[in-house]
């Protein structure tokens, strides 16, 4: 600051930083995104360690006998889904009352927007069926849930009876503190999201439910079930939850810790861990698992049934089965063990999970990279923006003085130029981006009308439509209002859009540092070098293919070539199409943010940038 | 020290188990076994000591013979006319359970009474203050019985302080006689963290007449009381009548235990109790101080013994009213020696034979949950079912919550059938920071067979940081609501005193045929606060005010100073130069 004061210095500071302006930010751009590709490698990372002393220091027995049982119960299940046609809720109530649980039932409607080709739904009822197990001497104050989502087809029918089978187990045990709540939820997210909102009694998006008879308290933790098949390969752990949120990590090592401790391979991306971090292929290994938890939290949509339970400041996270090629085989008694195991720890938490971090991204299941770690990388792109907008301060201010000589002096009546000139791009700008929000959903009857397409197709289609309209606007309305626009005129709106990404793209980082960090990646670079003067048709190309939208289409096609499941183009974009309806659809039934942010801010504030460069 | 006051006297003693009358204190001990329809069983022990003389009257008392010392000085040092306290490990399930004998609240419940008149043993200084107001004597004189209660039942009711104790204006009502009902003589107060454990039980048994000993009390291990769903203990002190007329008081002082049985992990999932697999332990003899000593079993719903089987036999039965409906009880009399036949050991056996298993729809049943999420705000959803099917009935309902979460008190709505529901009085006394908690007191008409919820908002307050509790994160409790009614009874209530009847169903006094009194209490929340991270504070406040001072400090000084340009500074040579330049008084360089 010593530094700042002195204006002999200053001077010669903010020339040095005008200078060498363009080298920095290269340099910056350059250094983040290493910083970034650096976390992956395993000696700049920490190994995980179990924080909570209620969890590290107790030691719990696993004695779980009824695997087969529980098979046995998951057939029966799939028989009576079978027969009713969907959840057997008749079959599941008589099931679990006969283990003992308090039993309750809560039905719930919902009318999506539109229809859901993915999964074939337009409006949906269905029934959760939840059983209460109350602790012996218990308030019923803290409670623990254990779900398995009742799905369609043949699908999870084994979860449903382990879930079955550990209620009848748990029930004779006397060492429970907290109540646990058995709940099989039906279509998937809707139900959970129902359910949820019925415990809590909210309402955030719309839905209709019936009310919740039983309760158990406040709710401390919780574990989704995915099992598919009698026997498994490997057990994997999905943490990404609803708009990128994450539980505490504490329960990644506790799932960890007792995979090791029962002998069941775990992974989390559906990757293993490898200890050849020395060469390449274990590096791009580990830099691959980090990539696709990025992309996933990215996405800001749950990727399994827990992803609701974060926004309640719930610890859950979603436990999957999955069978493979592989020799060694798991079956069900060990994952029962394995669940006891979990779940007796967690009962003996005195506490909610706090201890560990919140923030965090792994490289695998026994790395990880904290919030202190990461958020340098992204601090190098945003100190681009920043010092971008530094120099063209610098520029406005030396311009000021400039009128001295006589061909400024015509400039000086326009020279502030009006609040006028720099207000109408910016409302212009957002007008499109809510239009963008707000009309694909609202005209797809009329678009049904008119084209000879599906309902899902025409929101779609019209989003792409919309973003590709704001495009062609006419982006000179200020030469309406002022005349011509000045070089000045440019520069100040530079730095508002400047100065205006900068915030948003912080504020995005700070909530989800994916997100953040894939926006500045794409936006940092255009946002820093456009100008009016540059060659148009060049420019204009860049600007087209590193907008958000094409930026979305990059990380599809990323994620499947991550996922080992590699799309042609044309499938790529059918993907694409249904990302876009997804993204949309989870925003108006979970509360997903990310469509919001993409369609009011972050489209709005690239448009600026877009009008910059047609400046005239 | 009843025992070792007997040693003394020994002639007394003999007395005694003579069964002359002359004796002033009376002895009932009971048990109560209920088959639950869950397969779960009930049992209920109820003590009851009534002493026949008025020492708070009367002269200074130094024999307080079967009478416990500690309770009874307690009482006359304090001037207590009513006291009421319970220790409960676990919630009771209406809904499987039906209702207690007893309600309790989780936690441990303390509510007194105090005598509207001044004790002359108080200090001169106390004295004083007393005459300043009641109120304020009983606030001394309630906070010196907390601590003492604390020690005698090894529990923390030191914790009881003003920040949790209120004064409800309608809910709690004197149970004995006596015509004082002005709130300022009453404080409650509710400790929903109270672990209740051994400790505490211990301390509870020794308050018996014949300790653990002989009688009933026998059945009372706590590895197997501990090894239940449900633990409740209690002890009531107040005064009744002495006889049917009335005409002098007497004091009951009654100890009650519940307990449930759960059917999975104490039975086995074997639908077949005994008092050995509950209790570990049968009956040999009845406590040799009690006039009476009896085993109830509830067999109302099994008259041919078609739902279970009950073994031994026993040819009586007694019929009683409880809670509104006419029961019939199969009675084993200890004081009989043919009780025990030939085995001298009583182990009553209950084998069910049908597998029934229904929730229950109770008359009234409450329900209470925190809504919303997030740290900031939130609300408290009380529902109360009345499953009458045709008549209403009005409600009390209490609401203590602590200072730390601000009630939004314009929040407040009542609803039935979707309706407005306008309470027909309403009692709320305001919190103070860190001095009292809010007290809602309302009167409700329930509507047949109707769900009506009371919701209030509430705001987190941001605690300083030595006031939270060790556990932070695990949340704050609020107690449990309390809701006490007249319910309308199935078959016409037994309003006659004069008539002995078994201590179960004589607790509550009854005034009208139609209507008895029942409380009940909803579970207590557990609410998280705004929480620092308390790993390390140190760290964070160093770091946040180095941040502060330097970052402010210097843009301050930024924001503030105008900056100019100094001339550059002369070299050495030169103001050397100068210094001799000055001395020899020649103009200097410049």
């Amino acid at each position: 600051m010593g530094l700042l004061s002195d204006p002999n210095r200053r001077r010669a500071l903010t020339n040095l930083l005008t200078r060498l302006n363009a080298p920095i930010c290269v340099v910056c751009y350059l250094a983040g995104v290493m910083w970034f590709m650096g976390l992956a490698f395993e000696p700049f990372t920490l190994r995980t360690y179990m924080s909570e002393n209620a969890m590290g220091s107790t030691m719990v027995e696993e004695h779980f006998p009824a695997g087969e049982r529980a098979l046995a119960t998951g057939r029966e299940f799939a028989a009576h889904k079978k027969k009713v046609g969907g959840m057997p809720v008749n079959w599941l109530v008589k099931t679990m009352e006969s283990r003992g649980l308090e039993v309750f039932t809560q039905s719930f409607t919902r009318k999506l927007p539109f229809p859901d080709e993915n999964k074939e739904r337009y409006l949906v009822r269905g029934t959760n069926v939840y059983g209460i197990l109350r602790a012996p001497r218990a308030s019923r104050t803290e409670a623990l849930v254990l779900t398995a989502p009742c799905s369609q087809g043949n699908a999870n029918n084994q979860a449903v009876g382990l879930l079955l089978g550990l209620a009848q187990y748990f029930r004779s045990q006397v060492y429970w503190a907290k109540d646990i709540i058995f709940l099989v939820n039906e279509h998937d997210l809707i139900g959970m999201q129902a359910w949820l909102e019925g415990y809590h009694h909210t309402n955030t998006t719309g839905g209709d439910w019936s009310p919740l008879h039983g309760r158990g308290g406040s709710i401390q933790a919780s574990l989704s079930l995915e099992l598919s098949s009698d026997v498994i390969t490997s057990l994997d752990l999905v943490l990404e939850g609803l708009n990128g949120q994450l539980p505490n990590l504490d329960l990644a090592n506790l799932f960890h810790a007792f995979c090791q401790k029962i002998g069941v391979l775990c992974t989390i991306q559906g990757k293993l861990q490898r200890n050849d971090w020395e060469s390449t292929s274990g590096y791009s290994h580990s830099a691959q698992t980090m990539m696709l938890m990025v992309l996933k939290q990215a996405s800001g949509r749950p990727w399994g049934d827990h992803g609701l339970f974060l926004r309640y400041h719930i610890e859950a996270a979603t436990i999957r089965g999955i069978n493979s090629f592989r020799q060694y085989k798991t079956d069900t008694t060990t994952i029962g063990r394995l669940l006891e195991g979990m779940y007796r720890k967690l009962n003996n938490l005195l506490e909610r999970l706090h201890q560990s971090y919140f923030f965090y991204l792994m490289p695998s299941l026994t790395r990880f990279v904290s919030i202190g770690y990461y958020m340098p990388a992204f601090g190098l792109l945003a100190v681009i923006l920043l010092l971008r907008a530094l120099d063209l301060w610098v520029q406005l201010g030396a311009s000021a003085p400039g009128t001295e000589d006589g061909l400024a002096e015509r400039e000086q009546s326009p020279s502030s130029p009006g609040v006028l000139s720099i207000l109408t791009p910016v409302v212009i700008s957002h007008m499109t981006g809510v239009a963008l929000y707000c009309l694909p959903v609202m005209s797809q009857e009329m678009a049904v009308q008119h084209f000879p397409v599906s309902e899902t197709e025409a929101v779609v289609l019209t989003a792409i439509a919309i973003y590709t309209a704001g495009l062609a606007l006419p982006h000179n309305t200020h030469r309406l209002l002022q005349g011509e626009g000045t070089e000045h005129g440019w520069r100040v709106l530079k730095l508002v859009a400047l100065l205006y990404l900068a915030v948003l793209l912080g504020c995005t980082a700070l909530i989800n540092f994916s997100l953040g960090f894939i926006l500045a990646l794409s936006l940092v670079p255009i946002a820093a070098f456009i100008t009016p003067h540059t060659h148009k048709p060049l420019s204009a190309a860049i600007m087209v293919l590193l907008s958000p939208g094409c930026t979305l289409l990059y990380c599809v096609l990323i994620f499947q070539e991550l996922q080992e499941t590699p799309v042609s183009l044309q499938d790529g974009w059918m993907l694409f199409l249904s990302v876009i309806s997804q993204g949309i659809l989870d925003h108006s039934l979970y509360g997903s943010l990310v469509y919001p942010l993409l369609a009011l801010l972050i489209y709005p504030c690239w448009l600026l940038l877009w009008n910059i460069l047609f400046w005239k | 020290m009843a025992l070792a006051g007997l040693r003394e006297k020994p002639m007394d003693r003999l007395c005694l188990l003579l069964g002359e009358g002359r004796w002033p204190i009376d002895i009932i001990e009971e048990l109560v076994i209920k088959p639950l329809h869950s397969g779960d069983i009930y049992a209920s022990f109820q003590f009851r000591t009534q002493w026949d003389t008025d020492f708070l009257l009367g002269s200074k008392v130094s024999h307080y013979r079967l009478f416990p010392k500690s309770l009874g000085q307690v009482i006359s040092k304090f001037s207590v006319r009513e006291l009421h306290i319970s220790f409960t490990q676990g919630y009771w399930r209406t809904m499987q359970w039906g209702q207690p004998f007893l309600p309790s609240p989780p936690g441990a419940e303390l509510w007194v009474w105090f005598q509207d008149t001044v004790t002359d043993e108080w200090p001169l200084e106390v004295i004083t203050v007393m005459f300043v107001s009641y109120s304020c004597s009983v606030d001394l004189a309630w906070k010196e019985l907390t601590n003492v209660l604390s020690g005698i039942f090894c529990a923390s009711l030191n914790f009881i302080d003003s920040t949790n104790t209120v004064q409800p204006s309608a809910s709690f009502k004197p149970l004995g006689v006596g015509n004082v009902t002005d709130q300022r003589f009453l404080r409650y107060a509710v400790l929903p963290r109270e672990i209740v454990c051994t400790e505490n039980l211990t301390p509870w048994k020794k308050l018996l007449p014949c300790g653990s000993k002989a009688g009933l009390a026998v059945l009372m291990k706590s590895e197997k009381l501990f090894h239940s769903s449900f633990h409740s203990q209690a002890l009531h002190i107040r005064p009744v009548c002495k006889d049917w007329q009335c005409k002098s008081t007497s004091w009951e002082l009654r100890q009650t235990l519940n307990v449930v049985f759960d059917l999975h992990t104490s039975g086995q999932g074997k639908r077949e109790w005994s008092l050995f697999k509950m209790f570990s332990r049968t009956l040999t003899e009845a406590c040799p101080l009690a006039s009476s000593s009896k085993v109830y079993v509830d067999i109302t719903d099994n008259p041919q013994g078609e739902l279970f089987e009950l073994s031994p036999a026993t040819p009586l039965v007694s019929q009683a009213v409880v809670l509104g409906d006419g029961r019939t009880y199969s009675v084993y009399d200890l004081t009989d020696h043919a009780t025990f036949g030939q085995t001298h050991s009583l182990n009553v056996l209950l084998r069910w034979r049908a597998a029934e298993r229904e929730m229950l729809r109770p008359l009234l049943h409450g329900e209470r949950y925190v809504a919303g999420y997030g740290l900031q705000t939130g609300e408290i959803h009380t529902l109360v079912y009345n499953n009458h099917p045709y008549r209403a009935f009005p409600v009390l309902l209490l609401d203590t919550v602590p200072w730390y979460l601000r009630l939004y008190i314009h929040t407040l709505t009542v609803t039935s059938k979707g309706r407005d529901n306008k309470p027909s009085y309403i009692h709320y006394q305001p919190s103070k920071d860190r001095l009292q908690p809010h007290l809602l007191e309302m009167l409700i008409q329930l509507p047949p067979n109707s769900v009506t919820e009371v919701t209030v908002q509430f705001e987190r307050a941001l605690l300083k940081w030595t006031e939270y509790t060790p556990d932070p994160n695990h949340g704050f409790y609020v107690g449990s609501s309390v809701i006490s009614a007249l319910v309308p009874s199935v078959v016409a209530m037994d309003t006659n005193n004069t008539q002995e009847r078994p201590l179960f169903s004589s607790f509550f006094p009854c005034k009208e045929e139609s209507t008895y009194f029942m409380r009940i209490y909803t579970e207590p929340l557990l609410v998280n606060l705004p929480t620092p991270d308390f790993s390390m504070p140190y760290n964070v406040i160093c770091l946040t005010c180095t941040v502060v001072a330097v970052g402010y400090g210097s843009l301050y000084n930024l924001l503030t100073r105008t900056f100019q340009v100094e001339e550059p500074s002369q070299g050495l040579a030169k103001r050397l130069a100068n210094i001799i330049r000055r001395l020899r008084g020649v103009p200097l360089l410049t």
